[in-house]
């Protein structure tokens, strides 16, 4: 089982994505199997980081089941979230801060 | 700890015994609520807005009028709606609760109106204290969950450990629902799979096909902004951790609300319409789901919250789950159970599922829960259509 750093947690062996079990700033760096990556932008609780690459088209994988696709490349230690990945059923709809639709 | 139920005359036991005052029309909302005011602990406000008629919002009101919590009805007409106020008093009556018809038309208006609901609650309150009460068990018990307000941590901690609370419940022949399909759109084959029977099996499959049609058509999935916020990216993903609430006992049956399962076990209910989209949403806040479980009998709710939901229920009592540890921390006074814990590493799903069988059963002994201190008492109900469940539905 290859490393996972102890703010994240892995629900499934399968899964190219990881959670965060707390807010992680921007610049932390973070070990993810065998990769060490410096987190690009801060995520808070519950959102999720690649834990595998993954290519425009791939399924997300999270509690070892799809929960999506994704829509661009994706690298490992990337956040993973609407601007990336997308839902197999009905699109999601999310307002920003500002009351744009995300 | 010993739990005693209120005795019913058709064999269920409550665990609360609420006077209910129900408004059959939006016009008749603001008498019932002044009436029930002065006693609203155990006076609790429920009622259907629409003028216009509604097989579902019949029964619904039905089936909530007779609910085990429920010991005697006050019925609060305008007058020229079209609910069935004679058919839902007979109902009532036939169940052996007091029951009052007041007919704001007829009475002389609002103040008369308030003066005489305020006089049948009172004395309804005095009647109720003589109720019998009996050993209450597990078995007897209909225990429903929800989540609401679900974010990243919900389907981690507070969703995986109700699903190990309802195992524990199922086991002690308990009967435990959870609900809203629209909210498995993806856990199709896995939930399938658990079926009683290959026969259910498949109704279970088409329950949540039919779920996907609906919120195809309305062009939204059941996903509010928040659960974006809270890092969920897709209504599948939200699926699967909603799904963890079901935990891992084989699914007895698919209801509809207001059926009434008549033996323990874990039951799917299918809260989407059936026929063609009207009449808006399935669920359109998370208290439309609470009613229509308590129509199917729930004596109480767990419902597991990341974002920090702080709703209680007229009827029957809701235990909060907190799931996220950064908002238990905020909103602790609203929360009964703290599943952040497992976020954080201090307690793991065990520990906390069995904390929420402890917290089922001491709330059942009477025991208020957060959202009962607070005088939390919401409640929702709209528009909707369903066709009878099948054969295939409950099997033997």
């Amino acid at each position: 089982m290859p490393a996972i750093d102890p703010r994240l947690i892995v629900l499934n062996t399968e899964d190219t994505v990881a959670v965060a079990r707390c807010a992680i700033a921007a610049g932390e760096v973070l070990q993810i199997g065998t990769e060490t990556i410096t987190l690009g932008q801060a995520v808070t609780m519950g959102h999720k980081l690649a834990r595998a690459p993954m290519q425009a088209g791939d399924k997300v994988l999270k509690y070892g089941v799809p929960i999506g696709s994704a829509t661009q490349a994706i690298a490992v230690g990337e956040h993973v979230h609407l601007h990336n990945i997308k839902s197999d059923y009905t699109p999601t709809y999310a307002l920003t801060d500002t009351g744009e639709i995300a | 700890m010993s739990m005693q139920g209120f005795i019913r005359s058709d064999g269920r036991k409550g665990i609360r015994n609420q006077v209910v005052v129900a408004y059959l029309v939006e016009c008749a909302h603001h008498v019932a609520r002044e009436i029930a005011w002065p006693n609203r602990d155990q006076a609790h406000v429920i009622g259907f807005p629409g003028c216009f008629p509604n097989e579902y919002a019949q029964k619904m009101m039905e089936r909530l009028c007779t609910h085990p919590n429920v010991g005697a009805v006050l019925l609060v007409s305008l007058g020229c709606e079209s609910f069935n106020r004679m058919q839902l008093e007979k109902i009532v009556r036939d169940s052996g609760r007091p029951v009052e018809t007041l007919v704001i038309q007829k009475t002389g208006g609002t103040l008369s109106a308030i003066k005489r609901g305020q006089a049948f609650v009172m004395q309804a309150i005095a009647d109720l204290a003589d109720t019998p009460r009996v050993p209450l068990d597990l078995s007897d018990l209909i225990v429903g969950t929800v989540c609401g307000g679900s974010d990243g941590t919900s389907g981690i901690s507070g969703n995986p450990a109700t699903g190990r609370a309802f195992d524990r419940l199922v086991a002690a022949g308990a009967t435990c629902i959870f609900e809203e399909t629209g909210e498995l759109i993806g856990c199709e084959d896995i939930m399938s799979s658990r079926a009683a029977t290959p026969e259910l099996s498949v109704e279970l499959r088409a329950s949540v096909e039919k779920a996907a049609r609906y919120y195809a058509a309305l062009g939204f999935g059941s996903f509010a902004s928040g659960n974006a916020d809270g890092g969920l990216s897709t209504i599948e993903e939200k699926s699967m951790g909603a799904y963890a609430k079901s935990g891992a006992s084989p699914i007895s049956g698919l209801i509809k609300p207001g059926d009434i399962p008549t033996k323990g076990g874990l039951y799917l209910m299918d809260v989407v319409p059936d026929g063609p989209v009207q009449f808006g949403f399935p669920n359109i806040s998370d208290n439309a789901e609470i009613v229509e479980m308590m129509a199917s009998g729930a004596h109480m709710t767990i419902f597991v919250t990341g974002r920090g939901s702080v709703v209680g229920s007229a009827i029957s009592p809701v235990i909060k789950v907190a799931a996220n540890p950064e908002m238990y921390d905020r909103l602790h006074e609203d929360m009964d159970i703290n599943a952040g814990r497992i976020i954080s590493g201090d307690a793991d799903i065990d520990a906390v599922g069995n904390e929420i069988v402890a917290m089922v059963e001491s709330v059942a002994a009477g025991q208020p829960t957060k959202s009962e201190q607070l005088g939390h008492q919401e409640f929702i109900l709209t528009y909707k259509t369903f066709e009878p469940i099948g054969p295939a539905c409950l099997p033997a």
